[in-house]
């Protein structure tokens, strides 16, 4: 009794002071976000019209939600969304697990590649997709100069025109953009790969591709979730990119949900349906994640290591 | 990946550094070239070097505005949420309590939110109070991704700490508190700059928010002036690429002296080492 006393004492003060500490930060977060987050479901229940304030706030139920149901805009900009995520994700996978190879063999200069890669991930991304929107100017880009020069088309393409075309100068920067991130996050994976594996199944005549197959890959599925689940919800909720390149056209459709959110919100002030957009757009993105976790079986739960 | 020769590795990074390296080139060059030449056949080196269009960005359009509120902002919200959250992370990481699980998962969750989903309490929240279109209406809203951002990089420098000396400081008669500033501050400096830097280099960056709590080239940080630039009769081109340089400087700068462990900052928090 007298022993267990003051350890018990230690730990209350310990939880106590964990408690204080944590509290500030949390405190913020909590007022921040996810209050905002329950006002944003609240306000989705509501008609609000901030054009004309003399018709108030009336509650009007789920008939934001239904009238969304039968909203063709609503559910294009849904359809421009998941087609940007899937092609762009694959691509960046696809293209970052190949250069995180090339990397990890040990070489010359990997600080050089290291750090240049860091850079398009670094800058804004309204900056990238100036740069990219430049590139494929009519007039002045170098990309119809190359294509002209080529031969692969005689005439000069206008690429924001349409919407076929123009989705190519929008997933190639989001892929030169955001590939370096995937690279070095793989990287780091490969590198807790121990080498003496890869030696073992050689000396059994294991060849590259069988060794790629059942060594590498299997060791790197963690990494390889870790980067899906964090970019399937970063392209999941594309704004700035398309803002920029397209602004959703043209007319709206290359337009994403958020940047149809943020018109409805914004440009023609109707809060209550903007709201049930957005709402619309946290609760897939939400599903997205519980999918990954759950049915990938990831633990992201007992946090970084 | 050993059947990866050397060589074609080589290749493979080469031309990477090239595709990575090419835009920013082409935005250098259209920068300093006039701009008529601009609509010309392309050319990989400037014809002729002119700095109009840097001159015409910060003494006509003022481009020192948009820099200085950027800076404000992303300042302000970086050394809140780096002050606050060292705490917060210093306690998960090192004190037993019940429930830290439960808040690191939530902190990790709301990293994710996407931003869109709270845009519109928080215009109207911000409109009641008056906030819009002013430095606090920026910074409350920043909070919302980079205090979580903060506690989350912090925990994982701070886990990365040897014990021992914590210990040692405990078993000596330091109290918990002093074994936090004495011991572990000076010892997590290095991540806490890291954080800070990414911190920074996220608020700098933000667009979305930003957009849409300014109203005027006044309060517009340096992503909202750029996306709105408009000429009179045709896209400038040249200022706009020239905007694009200035505002790829600083973030460019701080990647490139802390890349080191910027990357270790990325990397651990995301893959279990």
């Amino acid at each position: 009794m007298s022993a267990v006393a003051p350890r018990r004492g230690f730990e209350a003060a310990e939880r106590r002071l964990a408690w204080s500490l944590v509290a500030p930060a949390l405190g913020v977060i909590l007022l921040v976000a996810l209050f905002p987050l329950g006002w944003t479901v609240w306000e989705s229940l509501h008609v609000h019209d901030l054009r004309m304030p003399w018709r108030g706030k009336p509650f009007a139920g789920l008939d934001n939600y239904v009238a969304m149901a039968s909203d063709g805009r609503f559910w294009a900009s849904m359809g421009h969304t998941f087609f940007f995520t899937a092609a762009s994700v694959g691509l960046e996978l696809l293209l970052g697990l190949f250069l995180a190879m090339a990397m990890n063999q040990a070489f010359r200069g990997r600080g050089l590649v290291r750090a240049a890669v860091l850079v398009p991930w670094a800058i804004p991304t309204v900056v990238s997709a100036l740069l990219w929107r430049f590139l494929f100017d009519a007039e002045a880009g170098i990309a119809n100069a190359v294509l002209l020069d080529v031969g692969l088309i005689e005439e000069p393409i206008v690429w924001f025109i349409r919407a076929s075309t123009a989705w190519v100068p929008v997933i190639l920067a989001d892929v030169w953009k955001t590939t370096p991130f995937v690279a070095l996050l793989l990287l780091a994976g490969l590198q807790n790969i121990d080498e003496s594996l890869h030696e073992a199944a050689s000396v059994d005549g294991a060849n590259a591709w069988q060794r790629f197959r059942h060594i590498t890959l299997p060791l790197l599925k963690p990494a390889i979730l870790v980067v899906l689940i964090f970019r399937t919800l970063d392209a999941f909720r594309v704004f700035d990119l398309i803002y920029v390149l397209t602004g959703g056209g043209p007319g709206t459709s290359t337009e994403p949900i958020s940047l149809y959110a943020f018109n409805a919100l914004l440009q023609n002030l109707q809060f209550g349906y903007g709201s049930a957009l957005s709402v619309v757009v946290f609760a897939t993105t939400f599903a997205i994640a519980v999918l990954y976790i759950k049915g990938l079986g990831m633990d992201l739960g007992e946090g970084p290591r | 990946m050993r059947g990866f020769s050397r060589y074609a590795a080589g290749t493979a990074l080469a031309i990477l550094l090239v595709a990575t390296a090419f835009p920013f080139w082409w935005a250098l060059v259209a920068s300093v070239s006039p701009e008529a030449t601009l609509f010309e056949r392309p050319s990989l080196w400037p014809r002729e070097i002119v700095l109009e269009h840097y001159r015409a960005l910060f003494d006509v359009r003022d481009f020192w505005i948009p820099i200085r509120n950027s800076l404000v902002v992303a300042g302000t919200t970086t050394v809140f949420c780096v002050v606050v959250g060292a705490f917060a992370a210093y306690a998960i990481a090192r004190l037993r309590f019940r429930g830290k699980a439960l808040i690191l998962g939530f902190i990790l969750a709301v990293t994710m939110f996407p931003q869109i989903s709270i845009v519109s309490p928080l215009y109207l929240l911000l409109r009641t109070l008056g906030l819009i279109n002013s430095y606090p209406g920026l910074v409350l809203p920043y909070l919302t991704f980079a205090m979580p951002l903060t506690v989350w990089l912090l925990v994982t420098f701070f886990r990365q700490l040897p014990g021992d000396l914590e210990e040692a400081a405990l078993v000596d008669g330091a109290s918990r508190w002093q074994a936090f500033t004495k011991v572990m501050l000076p010892l997590a400096a290095p991540g806490v700059a890291t954080t800070g830097i990414l911190t920074f280099i996220y608020s700098w960056n933000e667009f979305l928010f930003a957009l849409s709590f300014t109203l005027g080239p006044e309060r517009q940080t340096v992503p909202v002036a750029i996306a709105l630039f408009r000429g009179q009769y045709q896209v400038p081109w040249g200022q706009i690429m020239a905007a694009a340089i200035v505002a790829t400087f600083p973030v460019a700068a701080l990647v490139l002296a802390f890349q080191r462990r910027i990357v270790q900052g990325l990397t651990a928090g995301a893959v279990k080492g």
